[in-house]
Parts: C-alpha cells; structure tokens; sequence
C-alpha cells in the first residue's frame, strides 16, 4: 500500500489501532468503572439496576478488545508477541479476571441467598477493579520502557513489572474508570439511587484529580523521556490544559445534573490520557529500557504492507458497520434502567 | 431462531414460551463463551510469542477479520436479543436473532480458516532468516480459500448445529418422559429433529470430502487416522482397532481396501503410509489419533441412525410413545459434544510435530522468554477456574431445564432475595 495523505500505512495503523483501544477503554471503561463503585451501593434492589444498566451493553463493550487484540496481532505481530509475553502473568490474571467478572454477572441473580448475591457483588466488584489496575499497570510499563533485548525479547523479570510508576499508572485508571462508570449509572438511574451515585461521582472525580496530578509529577520527574516531545513542541501541552479544564469542567456537570454532558467529558477524559501516552511514544510502540536502538518501533515491527492494507481496508469496511450496531444497540436501551422478567 | 421465526409466523403462544426459554439457556452458554473466548485472543502472544512472530502477517488478518465482522455483530444483537424483548418491536427482535446466528456463523469461519492455514498454508512466502524469518502474506484469497477451508468450515458449522440441536432435542425429549410441557415439547422435538437428520446425513458428505483432502494435503495426518504404515499397499478401514506403533500393525474389524475405494473408488491403488515419512516429521501418537478419529465416525453414524429412525417413527405418529427412545434422546446431548472435542483432537494431534504444516515445529513456536513454571502456573490456574466454570455452569443449566418454559404467571426464574440487604 502507498502513503496516504503523507502518511505512512504503518502510522495508519498505530492510529487505527490507538482509535480502538481508545473506543475500548472509554466503552469497557464505564462498565468496569461500574464494577468498581457497585459495593458502594448498599440496597439489593439498587445493586440490580446498576447491574442491568451495563446488562445488554458490556458484552459489546469487551468486543473492542477483541478488535484491539486482533488489529494488533495483524498489524504488528512483533509488538503483540513481545508485549504479551513480557506481561505473560499479568495477562494471565487479566484474563482470568474477565472470566470471573463475567461468570459474577452472569450468575449473581440465579440464586436468591444473600450469601450467595453478596459473593457476586464482591467478586465482580473486585475483579472490575482489578482489570482496571492491571491494563493501567501495563499501560504505566509502556510508557516508562521495559527490558528488552536487541532481539525482542524481554529480559526483566516478574519484579520489575510492578514498579512503583506502573502501579501509581494502575491506581489512576481505576480512579478515572470508577468516576466514568459512576457518571454512567447516574445517568442510568432515578431517585435516591442518582443522588447517592452523584455523590460517589464526585468524590471519584476528586480521587482521579489527585491521582492525574501525582502521576504528571511523576512522570515529569521518573520518567522524562515520555515529556520531551511536549517539550519539543510546547503546542502540544494544550492536551493536558484541556484534560484539566475537562475535570473540572466535568464536575460541574455533575454538580449541575446535566449528567448526559458529564459522561461524554468522561469519555474524553480516557481518550485524552491515552492520546497523551500515544503522543510520547510515538513512533515507538515498545521502548526498550536496556538500549533505546532495540525498541519496537512502527518501522520496524509492522507486518508487510500488504497485510497492513489488507487490516486497513477491514477496519474502513468494518468500523462503520460496528459504529452502526453500537449506536443502535445503545439507542435501544437509553434512558432509565427498568427490571423485567428478563433481567439478571 | 427457528423458534423464534415460527411464533412471528404462527403467533403460536408455545413458540413464545420456548423462544424465551432457549434465549435465556443460550445467554447462559453464550456468556460461558465469551469469557473463555477471549484467553484464545491473547494465548498467541503470551504462550506463543515466536509463533505469533512467524505467521503474525497472515494469523492476525484473519484474528482481525474475526473481531471486526463476526464478534462486534454477535454480541451487540445479542444485547438485544436478551434484554430488548420489551424494548423492541417482534420483527427486530427477530432481525437480532438472526444477526446473532450470522455473527456466529462469520467467527467460525475465520477462525477455521486461520486454523486451516495452519493445516494447508498457502497464499505467502518466507522472508528473512534466522531470528527474523516469517511468512508474508502474497495472497489474501488465496490463504482465506486454502485447499482445506472451505471444506472445514462446512464440517465445523455441521458440526454446531449437530451439538445445538441434540441440546434441544435432549431437553425437550426430558420433558415428555417427565410428562411436563408435553404439548410444546412435541412441537419443538419435531422441528428440531428435521434439522438434526439433514444435519447428521450432510455431515456424512462433508467429513468424507474433509478427509478427501487430508489424503491429499496431509497425508502423515490420514495414515495416522487409520494406522496405515506400508506405503505399497492397498488402505484398509477400520471400524474400530488398536494401533501398536513399533509393531506397527493395527487389530481390529476392517472392511478391507475400505479407504483406497473411498479415496480413489477402486480397489487397488496404494495410499501413502507413515513409513513414507521420516520418524521426526510425522505424528508420534498414532493411536491417540486412530482412536478419536474413528469415535468420532462412530458417533456420527450413531446419530445418523438414531434420527432416522425417529422421523420414520414420527411420521408413523409413534415417536413420542416409545419412552426408551426419548429416555435415549435425554442423554444424547452429550454424543455431538464428545464427537466435536475428539474431532478437534485427531485434527490437531494428527498435525503434529507441526504447528504450520510442513514450515514451523510446534517446539520452536514458543515464547522464548516465558518459563516452564510460569506456563504451568497459568495452566493450574486455568484449570482451577474452569473446574468451578464448568460446575456452576452444569448446576445453573439443570436448574433452568428443571424450571422449564414460562407459562403466563410466572415471568421470572430469577427469584426475588428471601433477605434483602440493609
């Protein structure tokens, strides 16, 4: 395939395949989030509602990393054999994780024992938060670099992936998950039950504000390398003025009930962080902390151009059609969550 | 579906009932399939990282085409199909269903086609060498419709329907021996029996034309299915036997020259054997293969008779009192599901030493950086987590068969909490 308008069919693909992870998170994103602050919610009959407001949607949600998975794999087979295999228990966990929340989904409401509801609530609470925390601490350990060697290989060990950077990365996705997700329900749901998730949405909002601002520190200070192309083109700091003005903006939303509003600023909060983390490494996808020269780069990784404008031309056909069924699919249930007989 | 479109039609109230009843047994196993589906998404990087390396260019297309045309499709109208049945008018419900049923019939069509890739690669040529040696893609078509594709997915999706139907079929022949919804289970019984005969006899013409091509494509693979060694001579067929494979004889009941007259319909033609192969690129279990391969043929005939037996008795208008016979009917759910798993195995075992047939070892395929212990670790915890999967998935299936259909009255098997929380 040759460039198109300039640009290289591999850095098409480095924005095809940030555009889904980016749709990913934002779409898992609320439902993990709801996850997260559903133990917060005290009543069995508000838990319920909270269930059935991600009910018919979150199944969709996971297809974005389904995509994700698949367009990364096809578009760059180095970066996704090396990253996946670097992060071989992580990914381990994250997966078994996924099961669990969706075994917890599904067979909450099979049983009417409060014993067994309540484990439910806790394991899919907990495991919410936990894929969360375990795709920001491999998003913490792409931006600071990991060990690998001249022949992509990853050298470190289990140790070094849970460095104290990744794990403060892990800790602000759930926060910025849990106030997406809380905005969500709000969103969702009527009465008592809105003002009580209002209330949660402000104190995650609050949690996220201070975990944004620990980690820009930080990154400024550990982990510089992921700055310099801000400081290179000072334009750039416009992104993280505006993930400011969206937070603050955001809450008061909230505070002024337009919660419609305050979900779409959400949305564009977890895109921005990933824009902002696409930008620093940009044209690296993996950097290598032992010798910059043996990162994985968009040039060095991609697959042949030919696969990549077979991919392409997938995603130009295919995005459409699944923009198409998540719009529908999110038009048919909007508005207030009711139960009915087919419920969970 | 078929359910489904038969109450659109009839507005049959029973049509109603069972449609809503096999929805909610569907989302049970559908969401059982989703979370186990994803590890398979990833398991290619993580355990698989020089495999992923090695055929990322053409694997990962057909991954992709998977997630972006079938998966996004199924599991967005499977949102509907659930949870919209108040929300929707009957014909989009409808719609849904069937954007269900096609989203489902797209996955398995890449994804055996990125296995029969791995079977009979075509459509690409090895660049680089040594560390950097992959395959690259030459011909998107021509790795889609490689020689054993299009025969495989037809087996595959047969292979389906068998294991949906005889599901359905199962249950609802337990409800007439337990005399409960007798007249919905009937109607049901007699539409789903059609399907599973035709199903059952086609899959008949499509294994033959699918082992066809193994002699052709694969033929370390075909003589491993019916231990034949000797390459000079005529094949025979087994009904069943034993491999002893440093004896390298077979004793059992054969229909002699049986596979050279499938293969070639004569009775004189020899059929390549193992010896023909170096010890090295050849199967080593030759009777693990032999065995599942001919379980599966077994079963296959077994359920070919079984269903045309019924629908002779059905149209006698005798079927639903013989009892042995729909005692019979309950417990075959489990004969499509056995053949579908050693089918798979004999598939996949009879591959071997190859991951990609003839190009890459299954040895030099894994992650070179993840250790035995680690792989262990994830395979205990694998297991662990399906063993409890796959209990509380088998107890919750029981409780909605013991539930059974709704009938006006009674909407909900999910029942209300005797103690609510504070």
């Amino acid at each position: 395939m040759e460039t198109f308008l300039n640009i290289e069919p591999g850095t098409w693909m480095f924005l095809v395949i940030g555009a889904v992870f980016s749709g990913y998170a934002i779409l898992d994103g609320f439902d993990l989030g709801a996850g997260t602050v559903h133990l917060f919610l005290r009543k069995e009959q508000s838990r319920r509602i909270a269930l059935n407001a991600i009910g018919p949607v979150w199944d969709g949600n996971e297809v974005w990393l389904v995509i994700g998975g698949g367009t990364l794999f096809a578009g760059f087979p180095k970066v996704y054999a090396t990253l996946l295999s670097a992060f071989y228990i992580p990914f381990i966990l994250f997966l078994l994780l996924l099961i669990l929340r969706a075994i917890a989904i599904e067979f909450r409401s099979k049983e009417p024992m409060l014993w067994w509801r309540k484990l439910w609530d806790f394991v899919y609470s907990i495991s919410s938060t936990l894929v969360g925390f375990t795709l920001g601490v491999v998003l913490g350990n792409i931006v600071r670099g990991i060990a690998i060697d001249d022949t992509m290989i990853f050298k470190g060990d289990l140790i070094d992936i849970f460095n104290p950077y990744a794990l403060l990365t892990g800790i602000t996705v759930v926060a910025l998950f849990a106030l997406h997700g809380s905005v969500y329900l709000v969103m969702k749901t009527e009465d008592k039950l809105s003002d009580r998730l209002a209330d949660i949405s402000k104190a995650a909002s609050l949690f996220f504000t201070i975990c944004y601002f620990i980690l820009s520190l930080a990154t400024l200070i550990y982990v510089p390398h992921a700055a310099e192309k801000f400081k290179e083109m000072p334009v750039l700091f416009a992104i993280p003025i505006l993930t400011l003005l969206l937070i603050i903006y955001g809450r008061k939303l909230i505070d002024t009930k337009k919660y419609w509003w305050a979900f779409i600023t959400s949305a564009a909060l977890t895109s921005l962080l990933l824009v902002t983390i696409a930008i620093g490494l940009y044209p690296n996808l993996l950097l290598s902390s032992i010798n910059e020269s043996y990162s994985l780069t968009v040039a060095n990784s991609a697959a042949s151009s030919k696969s990549l404008g077979i991919v392409l031309s997938f995603v130009l056909i295919g995005a459409p059609l699944v923009l198409i069924y998540t719009v529908f699919l999110f038009r048919t249930f909007r508005g207030k969550v009711v139960l009915d007989d087919m419920s969970y | 579906m078929v359910f489904e479109g038969m109450y659109l039609r009839t507005r049959d109230k029973h049509y109603e009932q069972l449609t809503k009843f096999w929805i909610k047994i569907f989302a049970l196993i559908f969401g059982i399939g989703v979370a186990t589906g994803i590890v398979m998404e990833f398991e290619f990087g993580t355990n698989w990282a020089a495999y992923s390396r090695y055929v990322g260019d053409i694997f990962g297309s057909a991954l992709a085409a998977e997630g972006v045309f079938a998966f996004a499709l199924e599991s967005s109208f499977l949102g509907v199909l659930l949870f919209g049945w108040n929300k929707v008018s009957p014909r989009v419900h409808f719609f849904s269903a069937v954007m269900v049923t096609l989203g489902s019939m797209f996955s398995a069509i890449w994804i055996v086609v990125a296995n029969s890739w791995q079977q009979t690669p075509a459509g690409f040529k090895i660049v680089g060498e040594g560390l950097t040696v992959r395959a690259e893609i030459t011909d998107f078509w021509a790795m889609v419709f490689n020689p054993s594709s299009l025969d495989r997915i037809i087996h595959v999706w047969i292979a389906a329907f068998l294991a949906g139907t005889f599901l359905v079929l199962s249950v609802h022949a337990y409800y007439i021996v337990k005399n409960r919804f007798v007249e919905q289970s009937k109607k049901a019984f007699g539409v789903i029996l059609v399907i599973a005969a035709i199903s059952a006899l086609a899959q008949l013409f499509t294994g033959h034309s699918s082992a066809s091509g193994v002699a052709k494509n694969q033929p370390a693979k075909l003589a491993s299915f019916e231990g034949h060694y000797d390459s000079l001579a005529v094949a025979d067929m087994y009904i069943f036997g034993w491999v002893n494979d440093t004896k390298q004889s077979v004793s059992g009941v054969k229909i002699p020259a049986g596979l050279t007259f499938l293969l070639y319909q004569n009775f004189t033609t020899p059929v390549k054997g193992l010896n023909a192969f170096n010890k090295n690129d050849r199967p080593s279990q030759v009777n693990f293969i032999f065995q599942t391969y001919h379980l599966m043929i077994s079963i296959g005939m077994a359920l070919i008779a079984l269903t045309l037996f019924s629908l002779f008795l059905l149209w006698k208008g005798k079927l639903f009192t013989k009892r042995w016979l729909m005692i019979a009917f309950s417990f075959s759910v489990v004969l499509p599901q056995i053949a579908n798993q050693v089918g798979w195995y004999s598939a996949e075992v009879g591959r071997q030493p190859w991951v990609v047939y003839g190009l890459l070892r299954t040895s030099d395929a894994l992650s070179e950086n993840v250790r035995a212990e680690q792989v262990m670790f994830s395979l205990i915890l694998f297991t662990i987590v399906y063993l409890i999967l796959f209990s509380l998935f088998i107890y919750l299936l029981n409780k909605k068969i013991q539930h059974g259909l709704y009938t006006a009255g009674d909407i909900s098997d999910n029942p209300l909490p005797t103690k609510t929380l504070k």
